[in-house]
């Protein structure tokens, strides 16, 4: 255990290093460093821009963690403009040293304004950012669901699906444009796989029972899911396409919402003991006996999804409303976040998108910077949008 | 990205066509799922994954002593429906009384409606059959027990206090403990099919106790054979 001391000069190590990611200094695992709020946004200031290039350079520097300010107060200034096409430069205030010069074209407008964002994420931070990445959701809107996929930032939403059915829980395939989810199509819970290209679909899990709740592994060939068959929720692995069924958990108590360790060897799950207790645990992948993870006073967790980077494991934790957790992955000190639920990672292991419940029913997505606390709303017109799942 | 233009031409494409082909709105290319009997992969029975310990490890997160599966065998009286059996089967494994095959059920006609005034109700986060309820489940086993070339589905159902894919699970649990409440009463297992629909089918819409109590519930559907 670092002293407190140790702690304090780590901290102003981690303020100090101006052009380093305010993380990379942190220890590992210190869930005071990546969830205390010591990081502070990076001040930038941006000038040239208008209209939606200006609106989409805000909302994805604001959620990867910088923070808009004047230009005498900025460390790092982002000049450009749009009129033919998206254009920036980059420069460290503070060294006075340009950091790149750089111009989009093709795609459309907001996409370059990503690409834009993401180049200046990669230039500040060392690490790649996620303007152009992809999220699915679910749609609900009179007591039916679809399967929808939008820009991380919910721009651009499709439905995948239009089978006036209900839907649950979709997976990105790692490596492939494909969705797993839960469809009740048939009448009854099943897992599909979807391409998203052909819409060609094929069932994964169509036992009898509810087949709910699957989860791609991290390398793409395998699959977790929840199934019913022997009497009671338990934890199932099949190859991708649903053949080879191992049997991972057999008890009476139920099992749900797996999530696998990025290196494929762990899937974590909320279970309960027999006392009985709602708990996390995780088993190997292959199977073996059911290790509960430690998460503090944390109560009633479910939902859990593991980063990316393999250190945090997020989580939701039921009490009178729903709060969402980060612990260690090994287990330990369970660190609240803000009120939420079914929290996914993004694949920079820092940003979380999440459901947030209004009064009144309402259901919508949010983004969630770890590190600064920065939020941002997805806003949407499509209806209850829940269970967001951040491709890979 | 020209996927942005796309989606509306095509929604408007499709809302022309609509009004002279009647079609559903579909989003290209999308495939309907294979029927179950048409499946295209073969799943065998599951192989129980390595061996499960009881002991815990010494170091590192605690472990939950999960017992095996002790490989009970089927017991006889499962496969038949038509005569009572003397006493009500045993869970045939750790996890308890396994499922029919949907292919079983595949073309009964379903009646939301018969069984409707028996629905029974749950605690919050439970999914203990009270004994309040079990003039319900009797009620229904009598039916069953009278008609034997009838089946049942039970839906189990949660209020919106949980997170989804747990209260996917727990609607099963609900599900399945109604089932086995049926098990004990002397109806065959392969005679009751279950399904979760979590929080999705809420039968109250409010947001307070009132709704929440109504919508955490277990539902039977009389499945008869096709005339």
């Amino acid at each position: 255990m670092k002293s407190t001391l140790a702690r304090a000069l780590l901290a102003w190590a981690a303020l100090g290093a101006a052009t380093l990611h305010p993380l990379q200094a942190q220890p590992e695992y210190d869930i005071d460093a990546f969830v205390g709020g010591r990081a502070k946004p990076v001040p930038v200031a941006m000038s040239g821009y208008s209209g939606e290039v200006e609106k989409v350079l805000r909302f994805d520097l604001e959620i990867a963690g910088f923070k808009f300010v004047p230009e005498a107060e900025a460390q790092y200034l982002l000049q450009g403009g749009n009129n033919a096409q998206v254009e920036g430069r980059l420069i460290d205030a503070v060294n006075k040293a340009p950091k790149f010069a750089k111009a989009f074209t093709g795609g459309s407008v907001r996409t370059q304004a990503h690409a834009l964002a993401d180049e200046v994420v990669l230039a500040v931070t060392g690490v790649r950012g996620i303007a152009r990445t992809k999220i699915a959701f679910k749609v609900m809107r009179n007591q039916n669901s679809e399967i929808y996929i939008a820009d991380y930032d919910g721009h651009n939403a499709t439905a995948i699906t239009a089978d006036n059915s209900v839907v649950a829980a979709p997976s990105w395939r790692p490596g492939h444009r494909v969705l797993y989810y839960t469809t009740y199509k048939s009448g009854n819970p099943d897992i599909v796989s979807q391409d998203i290209d052909s819409g060609e679909r094929k069932i994964v899990a169509r036992y009898g029972g509810s087949n709910i709740s699957p989860a791609a592994s991290p390398d793409g060939h395998r699959v977790a899911m929840i199934l019913s068959k022997s009497g009671s929720p338990d934890l199932f692995v099949a190859n991708a396409d649903g053949t080879g069924l191992m049997q991972l958990t057999q008890t009476r108590e139920d099992e749900s919402s797996p999530c696998w360790s990025p290196d494929g060897r762990w899937i974590c799950f909320a279970t309960r003991t027999s006392e009985p207790r709602r708990i996390l645990a995780k088993i190997s992948s292959t199977g073996g006996p059911v290790q509960r993870i430690p998460i503090s006073e944390a109560v009633n967790p479910s939902e859990p999804d593991w980063s990316p980077d393999g250190k945090w494991i997020a989580f939701t934790s039921q009490m009178r409303d729903f709060q969402l957790y980060v612990v260690p992955a090994k287990g330990g000190e369970a660190r609240i976040l803000v009120p939420g639920l079914d929290a996914t990672w993004a694949p920079n292991s820092r940003t979380l998108v999440f459901t947030r419940r209004g009064p009144g029913g309402k259901r919508f997505l949010s983004l969630l910077d770890v590190p600064t606390k920065q939020s941002k709303d997805i806003a949407q017109n499509l209806g209850v949008c829940t269970q967001p799942a951040w491709s890979r | 990205m020209k996927r942005a233009i796309f989606v509306p031409l095509l929604v408007i494409g499709l809302l022309l066509t609509a009004g002279t082909t009647g079609c559903k709105r579909t989003p290209k290319g999308i495939t309907p799922i294979p029927a179950a009997k048409s499946r295209p992969v073969t799943t065998p029975e599951p192989t129980r994954a390595g061996p499960i310990t009881s002991a815990p490890p010494t170091t590192g997160p605690t472990a939950i002593g999960v017992q095996p599966g002790t490989g009970t065998p089927v017991k006889p009286d499962e496969g038949t429906t038509a005569t009572k059996p003397a006493e009500p089967p045993h869970p045939t494994s750790p996890s308890g009384y396994p499922q029919p095959s949907p292919d079983l059920i595949e073309g009964m006609v379903a009646d939301t409606n018969y069984f409707s005034a028996h629905a029974i109700h749950f605690e919050f986060d439970s999914a203990l059959v009270r004994t309040t309820e079990y003039g319900h489940v009797h009620a229904v086993g009598d039916e069953l027990k009278a008609k034997p070339e009838n089946r049942l589905m039970i839906d189990g159902h949660c209020d919106e206090r949980g997170t989804e894919e747990y209260n996917r699970a727990l609607g099963e649990r609900r599900a399945l403990a109604t089932r086995e409440a049926l098990i004990k009463y002397g109806v065959a297992p392969e005679r009751i099919s279950t399904r979760s629909w979590g929080e999705d089918r809420s039968v109250a819409l409010g947001h307070d106790e009132d709704s929440w109590a109504k919508n955490r519930r277990a539902e039977f559907i009389l499945l008869q054979p096709p005339k």
